[in-house]
């Protein structure tokens, strides 16, 4: 991450001294802070609202039966985990949220999964295989219906904004593929070390 | 259409009053427990925020500097040679940083040359089968304290570029 993110700032510092765009780095250094902090706010009200919701899914014994479906799949991906630990009840509530297109719901359950995988971590700070598996998977990508594209097509007058989902659904199914596959040969080098 | 509209309208009050009603059924003191999850996920969200901070001034800067629109301009020109509207490769790139920026861009996009028009559908596609990259990983890897990220980066790269190859194969077909 630190090499990630100073390089995000140096080429942007250098190549704005470049093109004379320094007013404009200035501009976004004094508001993107400020803008981080109201995005932060109102997903603080989004991610509290939902982990509340999902605490009485939790309790109430709804999230132990939707993962015990999820038990293969999760055997499959995260060989290193125990399924019955809650690291696992949260990736696998992360990945169906994603599947069904209920983003406010997969971020709160991504960011509980996230921390409980910390806590299964002998060292601290460095990404554990369970970590990367899931970070890749989920950046893949697994909404099967783009509501919003459609509804951005639609607004834009569209002659059949739906269209994208055929389309949408494959290359979503080829870019999971590819991340399963990249996990499970990374899977197997790390246990060979 | 319509289905898919009024479906995506009652979803949340379906699923909020279906996991309330489970609560009560168990016989669960749901109030308090939906303060309990609730405390938890604002403690979750101001551990995120400042990594959201630290990314948002990152990407402020790359994009204020126009080096974002130059290196997707570059790329753009190279694939149209190939027959990938110029619009396409800013639009990953950009989407890689930030979905409400490829959100715009896409729209421009629409306004310009239609929705149904090549670079538009393409883009669609593209935005419906990635995520973005640089956001997700700066968000959870700041809720698990985490700074080595090992192999995530070239996996998620790899993943998102196959989600887009594929994408634009398919499109390149149906338009």
């Amino acid at each position: 991450m630190t090499y990630l993110w100073s390089g995000m700032i140096m080429i942007g510092i250098i190549y704005g001294a470049l093109t004379g765009n320094f007013k404009a780095v200035t501009e976004a250094t004094v508001s993107s802070g400020k803008d981080a902090v109201t995005l932060c706010i109102s997903m603080a009200g989004i991610v509290a609202m939902w982990s509340g919701v999902m605490k009485i899914a939790e309790n109430a014994g709804m999230v132990e039966k939707l993962s015990g479906k999820m038990r293969p799949v999760m055997r499959y991906l995260f060989p290193d985990l125990d399924p019955e630990s809650k690291a696992c009840k949260y990736i696998s509530l992360n990945f169906l949220s994603n599947i069904l297109g209920l983003g406010w719901a997969a971020t709160p359950a991504g960011l509980k999964a996230m921390e409980s995988l910390a806590e299964l971590e002998h060292r601290p700070g460095t990404a554990s295989r369970a970590m990367c598996t899931f970070l890749i998977i989920n950046i893949s990508s697994l909404q099967l219906i783009p509501v919003n594209m459609i509804a951005y097509r639609a607004q834009y007058g569209s002659a059949d904004p739906a269209a994208v989902v055929g389309p949408g659904i494959v290359a979503t199914a080829v870019s999971t593929a590819v991340a399963v596959i990249f996990c499970r040969i990374m899977n197997r080098k790390g246990r060979a070390i | 259409m319509k289905i898919l509209s009024f479906l995506s309208d009652m979803i949340i009050p379906i699923f909020l009053f279906y996991i309330i009603g489970w609560g009560l059924l168990a016989r669960r003191d749901v109030y308090n427990d939906f303060l309990d999850g609730s405390k938890e996920g604002l403690k979750t969200a101001a551990g995120i925020c400042p990594a959201l901070i630290g990314l948002m001034t990152g990407v402020g800067i790359l994009r204020g500097s126009g080096f974002l629109n130059f290196a997707g301009e570059q790329l753009g020109k190279l694939t149209s040679g190939i027959g990938i509207p110029s619009e396409i490769l800013p639009l990953t790139v950009v989407r890689m940083f930030s979905s409400s920026a490829a959100t715009g861009l896409l729209l421009d996009i629409f306004k310009q040359y239609g929705t149904d028009s090549r670079a538009g559908f393409m883009g669609a596609v593209i935005l419906s089968s990635t995520e973005s990259l640089f956001y997700c990983m700066s968000v959870y890897f700041a809720a698990a304290k985490v700074e080595k990220t090992r192999y995530t980066l070239p996996g998620a790269l790899l993943a998102t570029l196959a989600g887009t190859i594929t994408a634009i194969l398919l499109t390149g077909i149906c338009i």
